[in-house]
C-alpha cells in the first residue's frame, strides 16, 4: 500500500521536519530527490488520508492547566451528559469507553483554578461524581511511530 | 507551569495547529498570513520548541488509516517506590505511545499508571498486555484495559483570547 519512498519519509520525518525557508528542498536534497517529488509524495500521502498533517505536534500542558476526567454515567443519561460536556470550549477530546467509567474527558484550561470551577460545575448539574486525573509524571519518550 | 502566550503566539499556534501549508516557503506563507516576516516565523517555532510548547515539527501519520485500529488504554496499579523507574521503562516500548503517572482516588480507582497502547488488531494488543505485565512484576497489584467504544469529541487545541 504505501510505496518504499513513502514510507521513507513517513518514517524519517516524524521529527525534525525542517524549520528552514525551504524545508521541501531540504528533505529532497537530504532524500536525493527532487523538491517536486516531495511535495507531489506528501500531497499523495494527504489525499490518501496516510498523513493527518504535516507540522507542529503541540504539548497542550505547556501552554495552560489541563487534566483528564472520567464520569461513570448510567446508559440512558449517557448522550444527554455528553452533550453537556461536549458543550464547553475547554473540553477537547470526549471518549466513551466499554468501563464503569464510560465517559473520558480531557479539559484545557488558562489556570487549574478554571478547571476545578469548570468539574463543580458539570458536578453540580449532573449530579455525578467525577474523577479528576491530571497528569503527575508523563514518562514520554519521543520515540516516533515505526510504519 | 503556564506560559504567557502572546496575542501573536496565540495565532501562530492557531495558524499551524492543522498544519503548515503544503507549498514551497509555508513559513513565509505563514508570514504573510500573520503579518510578520519569515524569520520571525521560524525564530518564533524555534522558542516554542525550546520550551516544550512544540514537542517536534513532524509528518504526522494517521495511525487508524495505516491499519492501527485497536487502540487502548491500559490502567495499572503500581506499587509507589517503584512507579518512576517502570513507568520509564514502560515508554520505551515500541507499541507504547504515552505512559502518564495519574492520582489514585482510593477506594473506587486505585491506578495510577496510564499506559496507551496501539496495534492492528485486539489479539495483538493482548499480547502487548502480557509483554507489561512480564515487565511490571512483581510491583502491580492489577490493572484494567479500556477500549474507546466512541469519540464524542475530538478538536484542536481552542486558546482563550
Amino acid at each position: 500500500m504505501l510505496s518504499p519512498l513513502e514510507r521513507q519519509i513517513l518514517n524519517q520525518y516524524q521529527h525534525h521536519f525542517p524549520l528552514s525557508t525551504t524545508p521541501y528542498a531540504d528533505m529532497a536534497k537530504a532524500l536525493k530527490l527532487s523538491e517536486a517529488s516531495v511535495i507531489h509524495c506528501l500531497r499523495g500521502l494527504m489525499r490518501k488520508g496516510v498523513i493527518s498533517r504535516i507540522g507542529p505536534v503541540f504539548q497542550a500542558k505547556k501552554m495552560g492547566a489541563s487534566t483528564l476526567v472520567a464520569m461513570a454515567v448510567p446508559t440512558e443519561r449517557l448522550e444527554t451528559v455528553a452533550a453537556l460536556i461536549n458543550s464547553y470550549e475547554e473540553v477537547n477530546h470526549n471518549y466513551e469507553r466499554n468501563h464503569q467509567f464510560n465517559l473520558w474527558f480531557v479539559v484545557i484550561a488558562q489556570t487549574w483554578a478554571d478547571i476545578i470551577q469548570l468539574l463543580a460545575e458539570i458536578e453540580t448539574i449532573t449530579q455525578l461524581p467525577l474523577l479528576n486525573l491530571p497528569m503527575e509524571t508523563d514518562y514520554y519518550i519521543d520515540l516516533g511511530f515505526p510504519i | 507551569m503556564m506560559k504567557q502566550l502572546s496575542a501573536t503566539d496565540k495565532q501562530l499556534i492557531l495558524a499551524t495547529q492543522a498544519g503548515l501549508p503544503l507549498c514551497a516557503k509555508p513559513y513565509q506563507q505563514l508570514a504573510q498570513q500573520l503579518q510578520l516576516t519569515e524569520q520571525q516565523v521560524i525564530a518564533k517555532l524555534e522558542q516554542f520548541i525550546q520550551c516544550g510548547i512544540i514537542r517536534r515539527i513532524a509528518v504526522v501519520p494517521n495511525h487508524y488509516k495505516l491499519g492501527y485500529t485497536a487502540n487502548a488504554m491500559s490502567v495499572w496499579d503500581i506499587d509507589d517506590d517503584f512507579i518512576d523507574a517502570l513507568g520509564e521503562k514502560m515508554a520505551q516500548l515500541p507499541f507504547v505511545s504515552h505512559c502518564y503517572q495519574r492520582p489514585r482516588h482510593l477506594p473506587i480507582w486505585p491506578y495510577n499508571l496510564f499506559i496507551m497502547l496501539h496495534a492492528k488488531d485486539k489479539s495483538t494488543i493482548h499480547t502487548q498486555i502480557q509483554q507489561i505485565k512480564q515487565q511490571l512484576q512483581p510491583h502491580y497489584q492489577r490493572y484494567e484495559l479500556l477500549y474507546s467504544s466512541k469519540i464524542l469529541k475530538k478538536t484542536g487545541l481552542r486558546l482563550n483570547p
